[in-house]
């Protein structure tokens, strides 16, 4: 076998020997060149695999030659490969970043033991959307996830230990609740493979078990998600993380945990069952639209940027679980859609956070006054990103928002467009209090502030022109959604 | 073993569970939360455990007049789910010792009274400060 045949298990494999790398090297610029050489490969080889995928069709790796169902598989299908090149590409682009905002933020004696955790959290998001093996899907989330109590817990403010300590007991209980459900389904079908699974469970699917199992994983992953009721961690975690950090979970862990709920829900269990047999789209639609408005809401009155924004990031995850709750192409299209969009959004705004707090050491709302003058380049990417945020028309935020609306149009459940509506409203009130600070204010005297350094604009403004670029040119993302949504929906609705 | 035949682990597994459930969510003392934590993780192990056994079935090693045997496989995958146990409760643990470090205290409450007591002090820095600038 060539190198090529391996890319499956490369994509992962390479962040996840970065990272010990990492830390056997110390010095924290060399571990940077690490870390940034790896996301870079990772991602080469997450593009590599999407053209394969998009050529041959679904690709299946078997690891250490064992074949499936008795070896660990490695499956990348549309759906994998699209998601996988949203988490490689977002790791590659903020580990550019990450350079300058580390060393302000993170103590040099800890850079090089950072850069080792983000590249393991990495390779654990990465490794849930490589497999196809249930039970790697839950080593790989413990893996990211306690490499991301690590990197949150790093963050400057005491309260960074506090909320890692509570992601931590939280994320744990999602992870066992996880554990729980696989542990079901292996007791009625003996396989750990998904294929397998998908192929064994409808002869099953009217046992308690079955049903436990599925009620055990929707909850743990919904915790994993941020699902409405369970996403208490959320905005405390994003809040203290350091920046980088931040820009790095918003963009690709809540993804990740989307991924891991269409694959569970409509693939192995499949969409009669989840749709048709539990009451699955009467639990998404109510939380995601109830997670839609209350969170925009409570963002509203955040005086503090960066939580406004992971408070933003819950009502957005409610746009996609709504996506998934109208049951229909349309609506699951959106909700992949969404996923992708969101993480340029959140990606391109938590970045330009990052330059805001690099330089001006803080991300309090008061703190941003004036800085469009200040920081020219840095409040403009915010404020489109800001738009994207709305779903203002000519950014990705449109593009996906409009699949949701249509999806609720379709089925004739026009309250729910009204609420999507609604929610976009929301937006405009808690972006315009960001626009309003950075432009229509003075700037104060006593601060000298300068723009960002090149290495945090460039990222940044690569994220904003894929923000804009998608959202004109949508042939692309709405092609690969639209194909993952009817693998997922068998090609029916 | 005839008592409750069966079903007799799934019930300890369920109140080891409830149990360490209870313990994260009512106790305000963070190391308690992690024994309970562990608890809660534990009562899984055996769950995988049980579900492997098979009635009159024999340890999975070949032997000539041996038919049935118990799957290895849950305790194979429960290894590795008490290595990740282990590896959170050590993070969990080292989190609280800083936590320690930095608030003096690991009592929830207290840390809580300690964070509001900063919030109102920044909240105040902040109206005073808005009001410069808005002068």
């Amino acid at each position: 076998m060539s190198l090529w045949d391996h890319l499956p298990v490369l994509v992962v494999i390479i962040p996840l020997m970065a990272g010990p790398l990492c830390v056997l090297v110390e010095r924290p610029r060399a571990a940077w060149a690490l870390a940034l050489a790896a996301a870079w490969l990772s991602f080469a080889a997450a593009v590599a695999l999407a053209a394969q995928v998009n050529g041959t069709g679904v690709i299946s790796y078997e690891l250490g030659g064992w074949a499936p169902p008795w070896g660990i598989e490695y499956r990348i299908d549309t759906l994998g490969s699209y998601v996988l090149l949203i988490v490689t590409g977002i790791a590659a682009l903020v580990m550019v970043a990450a350079r300058e905002s580390v060393a302000s933020e993170v103590p040099e004696a800890l850079a090089a033991r950072f850069y080792a955790a983000l590249m393991l959290a990495f390779a654990g998001l990465v490794g849930i959307v490589a497999t196809g093996d249930v039970f790697n899907v839950f080593v790989f989330l413990e893996i990211s996830s306690l490499a991301s109590y690590a990197l949150i817990s790093m963050g400057r403010d005491r309260r960074a230990l506090t909320s890692a300590f509570d992601y931590l007991v939280m994320g744990t209980i999602g992870a066992t609740f996880i554990l729980i459900g696989i542990g079901f389904l292996y007791m009625m079908t003996g396989t750990l493979n998904m294929q397998d699974l998908a192929a064994r469970l409808p002869e099953v699917w009217d046992t308690r078990t079955v049903r436990a199992g599925f009620a055990f994983l929707t909850v743990g992953i919904g915790l994993k998600l941020a699902m409405f009721p369970l996403h208490l961690w959320l905005p405390n975690a994003y809040t203290y993380a350091p920046s980088v950090v931040t820009a790095f979970l918003a963009a690709t862990a809540t993804k990740v945990a989307v991924y891991m709920l269409l694959r569970f829900m409509l693939d192995i269990f499949g969409i009669d069952f989840a749709l048709g047999r539990m009451p699955f789209e009467y639990i998404l639609l109510p939380v995601g639209i109830i997670g839609i408005l209350s969170a925009s809401l409570v963002a509203i009155y955040q005086v503090e940027v960066k939580r406004l924004l992971a408070y933003s990031s819950v009502a957005q995850i409610g746009y996609m679980l709504l996506g998934i709750g109208l049951a229909s192409t349309t609506g699951i299209t959106g909700a992949i859609l969404h996923l992708f969009n969101h993480a340029l959004m959140k990606g391109a705004l938590f970045l330009a956070l990052a330059a805001v707090a690099y330089r001006l050491g803080s991300t309090a709302l008061q703190d941003l006054t004036g800085l469009g003058r200040r920081m020219p380049w840095t409040m403009f990417a915010i404020v489109i990103g800001g738009l994207s945020l709305i779903g203002v028309p000519g950014t990705v935020g449109f593009v996906s928002k409009w699949y949701l609306v249509l999806a609720s149009l379709e089925q004739g459940l026009w309250p729910v467009a009204l609420l999507i509506l609604l929610g976009s409203l929301l937006a405009v009130v808690y972006v315009w209090k960001l626009v309003e600070a950075a432009y229509l204010t003075e700037p104060r005297d006593d601060v000298a502030v300068q723009e960002a350094p090149l290495s945090m604009l460039l990222p940044l403004w690569v994220l904003v022109i894929a923000n804009v670029y998608f959202g004109v040119n949508t042939e692309v993302s709405v092609g690969l959604a639209r194909q993952a949504a009817a693998v997922l929906t068998g090609g029916a609705g | 073993m005839n008592f409750l035949p069966g079903t007799f682990n799934y019930l300890v597994v369920v109140i080891l569970m409830m149990a360490g459930f209870y313990v994260v969510i009512a106790q305000g003392n963070l190391i308690k939360k992690l024994v309970g934590l562990g608890l809660f993780q534990t009562s899984v192990f055996i769950l995988y455990i049980t579900m492997g056994n098979l009635a009159g079935g024999r340890a999975p090693i070949v032997v000539e007049s041996v038919t049935a045997y118990s799957s290895p496989l849950p305790h194979v995958l429960i290894l590795t789910a008490i290595v990740v146990g282990v590896a959170t409760t050590a993070v969990g643990l080292a989190l609280a010792v800083r936590i320690h470090e930095a608030y003096d205290s690991v009592e929830e409450d207290q840390i809580h009274a300690e964070d509001i007591a900063a919030d109102e002090a920044l909240m105040d820095a902040e109206t005073t400060g808005r009001e410069d600038g808005r002068q």
